[in-house]
């Protein structure tokens, strides 16, 4: 941060040296660029009154590709008030606020339901806003979610991801449907509990970004896309001939088969969902399924 | 210019639904949200979904639960509509895959739950709103509808027409959060705001961030009035820190709550001698503001709610995800520690004027889910009611705006719908500033829809250039302003002072308003941008709320008025209206419909 602090200056003092005509669209710049300056020198004072027991030091990946001074990714440190119960997510939004309004992340719910502010946190897929940060050795160290595309800051491309949740056809389409609008399909209390963990996944990434097959293919489905294919694989209100094609689906040559069974996307997943289990069942489902024509 | 049937703003629990009807209707539909669909907020509802299915319970029971629930402010069509309705769509849901909990018989679970007489809360474990955003998108995915996520909807393309009701809507403008890109999006059929919520006018909600009253400003400046925006309901056991809800599943249980004096504060202090923790939601959250702000509270903040005596198996079994809650958002250990609680809002029964087809007064134009005010919840929104509201009126609305032959609309909307003229003064001229750079109808005469979009368009590019040219204060210091004048002024308890306070700081924000600058020069996903937006939308809800409650000389549901403490049934049973004229808010009174399909609601004292 301090080198962007010290561009500023040397730009204000040219100004200063050059009081050339001035349009006033640069006149506008110009004050914006002081403003700025003024807010982070407000910045490093009030971290400089802050006692160190009472702070927190977040280390936090920045990059823009538009803007000068932002293109080469760096690492900035904010120190922000603690408090108990403070969060990441909060933490990084105290810093947003109050330093640097171009701190870019995506955050909404809060409460670990929207599953958006998925962040590579201390070396480990987290959601910010269910990490506390009494949980975790300072500096905190925040960055994108590995093994996918940065668009900026802490913000990274999903598109990927969304296209391989899509891949696995991700919706119900039993094979008969109910005579009625109110004629229920009815589904025992155990199929409900076989299929309920794998109902939770809020598609947050986490569990794509710590796989290492996923990082080196491309095409591999991932474990939350495959964890959607269980979810309706095994729902027995859809029916065998679905089953069959769902089957299909997960055996192709990236499917479930390249799984080495590594559980990383279990250790990270914030809903807990036994993802890697998940991909074993089926793995299990399509030898039986393959067996019987033999 | 990207063209559609149909469009969308907003793809949480309702406009997925608007979209999945209007696409069956037949219509080239597409979702623009400023999130992800999975990201909307209808996934954090966590209790469930009534609907009168089972024999021996009947629409009209969940009608008249609802009207009385309403504490008479809700309109009879839109409730009998919504009660008739209700089951059809929550089987369709079951249709289409949504993990309901089971019987025993494989049939889908329904529970009590308060104010309903009858067990008809259908639900999915605690988690019932997740469950059922991600069916949705699911169906949305399998039709193939098309969504722009991160597009951000900054304002509808109306005609220009002195009356409002003489206006036509012809598409909307979106930013592109990801490259800056600002477009227009063209609707033959209609737009429909499906944006949720506005918790965010407060400091501390259950709300998501994301949930800043867009659509509701977006209509509201457009011509479309705002109804009854004073009703917020006010949940009793939110966390501090955050505003997480606590489910009222914790005191179902026999949770307790504490005072600072170790007193179970709602029998000691007589709030509720009957029910003590299990008082409706109003009266708990009054009852902990009276401990607070008698000195009794903790840390002068907030109440305990202890269910350690429960036991730790107990807690378990049935209040699992309440530990997770308490420990990942708050840092408290709920089997070794009482938990800390304060009210929080929670819900706005108030919102865009619609009838019960989803259209508002400007033809082309309609409203669904939190965003819009059909007048089905009234004072006080029954647990349970947010979610088959957001299925029935979200398809309605769908349904119209793909043009389907539906019955005509009982409700009137516009200003037309005016049985008197409202009479408050307000201590300020609230609003009346900024006008011209925020006026929305299209220039002159003119009516060709294309031409009404690109003037809309160039109206926000240069609006969002300005803002990203020029040098100014930070937006957070003026969102925080006015989130902070809600929470001490427009809470749970109101009285007139504090409302005119909240209408003055609500002004200078206002103001201040007029010197925002967005410091990020990036085109890149400037989340300074849209928040610099949207807290331009909070000025309105704010206002308007504040409005609405100091107009209101009456304590009806979750409105308390502290010179006012009884409900005044001769004189108020009626909506407040807002409209904008020219940039100052205009008050006025549209009476509620009691008559029903059945009879006709006679008002009677709520109690449970």
């Amino acid at each position: 941060m301090s080198t962007q602090i010290e561009k500023q200056e040397t730009e204000t003092e040219e100004q200063e040296s050059e009081p050339a005509v001035e349009s006033p669209g640069e006149k506008r710049r110009e004050q914006k660029r002081q403003r700025q300056a003024e807010r982070e020198a407000q910045r490093e004072t009030e971290e400089a009154t802050l006692d160190d027991e009472e702070t927190v030091t977040l280390k936090v990946f920045r990059y823009d590709p538009e803007v000068e001074g932002k293109q080469e990714p760096r690492f900035d440190d904010f120190r922000v008030p603690f408090h108990k119960g403070m969060t990441v997510l909060d933490a990084l939004i105290y810093a947003r606020d109050r330093y640097d309004s171009s701190l870019t992340f995506r955050h909404s719910c809060r409460q670990a339901v929207c599953g958006s502010d998925a962040l590579f946190v201390n070396g480990r897929q987290r959601l910010g806003c269910k990490t506390q940060l009494s949980d975790l050795d300072g500096p905190v160290r925040i960055e994108p979610l590995p093994h996918q595309e940065v668009v900026k800051d802490l913000v990274v491309d999903m598109e990927h991801f969304y296209e391989q949740m899509h891949a696995v056809e991700p919706y119900f389409d039993a094979d008969e449907v109910p005579e009625g609008d109110l004629e229920e399909q009815r589904q025992s209390r155990e199929n409900r509990e076989k299929v309920k963990m794998s109902t939770r996944c809020i598609w947050c990434g986490a569990c794509m970004s710590s796989c290492n097959i996923a990082a080196g293919d491309n095409e591999y489905l991932g474990p939350a896309a495959i964890n959607k294919a269980y979810r309706f694989a095994m729902d027995e209100r859809e029916g065998e001939n679905r089953k069959q094609e769902r089957l299909r689906i997960i055996e192709q040559e990236h499917g479930v088969w390249r799984c080495q069974t590594q559980f990383s996307c279990t250790e990270v997943c914030p809903k807990d969902i036994p993802l890697t289990e998940h991909i074993q069942e089926l793995k299990r489902e399509s030898v039986k399924n393959n067996l019987k024509f033999w | 210019m990207y063209e559609h049937d149909v469009i969308v703003v907003g793809a949480g629990g309702a406009g997925l639904r608007a979209a999945i009807a209007a696409h069956e209707e037949g219509a080239d539909v597409a979702l623009v949200t400023k999130l992800h669909p999975v990201r909307s907020h209808t996934g954090a509802a966590e209790g469930g979904i009534n609907a009168a299915l089972q024999e021996g319970d009947s629409w009209d029971l969940h009608a008249y639960d609802t009207m009385k629930g309403s504490d008479y402010l809700g309109d009879a069509p839109a409730i009998d509509t919504f009660a008739k309705d209700a089951p059809e769509e929550v089987i369709q849901l079951e249709h289409w895959g949504m993990p309901f909990s089971r019987e025993e018989d494989g049939r889908v679970s329904q529970r009590p739950f308060g104010g309903l007489s009858y067990p008809r809360t259908t639900y999915a474990g605690a988690e019932t709103g997740h469950h059922l955003l991600h069916t949705m998108y699911e169906q949305a995915v399998k039709r193939g509808i098309e969504v722009y996520d991160e597009w951000y909807v900054t304002n509808v393309a109306v005609t220009d027409h002195d009356d409002p009701e003489k206006r036509e809507c012809h598409g909307c403008v979106a930013y592109d959060i990801k490259s800056g890109k600002i477009e227009g999006f063209r609707a033959n059929g209609g737009v429909i705001l499906a944006t949720g919520g506005l918790g965010q006018a407060f400091d501390h909600t259950t709300n998501a961030v994301a949930n800043t009253g867009d659509g509701c400003a977006i209509a509201y400046r457009a011509g479309a009035p705002m109804e009854d925006m004073e009703m917020i309901q006010f949940h009793p056991t939110t966390l501090p820190s955050t505003g997480v809800l606590i489910s009222e599943g914790v005191r179902g249980e026999g949770g307790i709550l504490y005072n600072d004096n170790e007193e179970r504060l709602m029998y000691e202090y007589g709030y509720a001698n009957n029910d003590g923790e299990l008082a409706s939601r109003d009266v708990v959250a009054r009852a902990e503001l009276t401990e607070v702000n008698a000195g009794r509270g903790i840390d002068d903040e907030y109440v305990h709610l202890d269910m350690r005596h429960l036991g730790e198996e107990r807690i378990i079994d049935r209040l699992e995800n309440i530990l997770h809650l308490a420990e990942d958002f708050e840092g408290v250990d709920g089997l070794d520690e009482p938990m800390p609680v304060k009210p929080g809002q929670h819900y706005a029964m108030g919102g865009v004027e619609c009838d019960e087809n989803g259209e508002t007064c400007i033809d082309g134009l309609y409203a669904a889910g939190e965003t819009a005010c059909v007048s089905l919840h009234g004072a006080n929104r029954l647990g349970g009611n947010a979610l088959p509201e957001l299925l029935v009126f979200g398809a309605r609305a769908g349904y119209h705006a793909a043009g389907r032959d539906m019955k005509t609309a009982e409700i009137q909307t516009g200003p037309s719908a005016e049985s008197e003229a409202g009479d408050v003064e307000p201590p300020v001229e609230p609003g009346a500033i900024d006008r011209g750079s925020e006026d929305v109808a299209a220039d002159g005469a003119a009516v060709e829809p294309t031409s009404v979009i690109e003037n809309t368009v160039a109206r926000e590019r240069e609006r969002i250039e300005t803002l990203l040219e020029r040098d100014g204060i930070n937006h957070a210091e003026v969102r925080a302003d006015v989130q902070e004048t809600m929470t001490d002024n427009v809470n749970v308890f109101r009285q007139e002072e504090g409302l005119k306070t909240a209408l003055r700081d609500i002004r200078e924000a206002r103001k201040e308003y007029q010197n925002v600058a967005v410091s990020d020069p990036s085109r890149t996903y400037n989340t300074d941008l849209i928040h610099t937006i949207e807290t331009r939308n909070l000025l309105d809800v704010a206002e308007a709320i504040t409005l609405g409650a100091l107009a209101r000389e009456e304590f009806r549901g979750a409105h308390w008025r502290a010179e006012f403490q009884e409900r005044r049934d001769e004189e108020w049973i009626k909506h407040t209206m807002l409209a904008w004229e020219d940039g100052t808010p205009r008050l006025y009174y549209k009476p509620v419909i009691l008559e029903g399909d059945e009879e006709t609601y006679e008002p009677k004292e709520r109690s449970y």
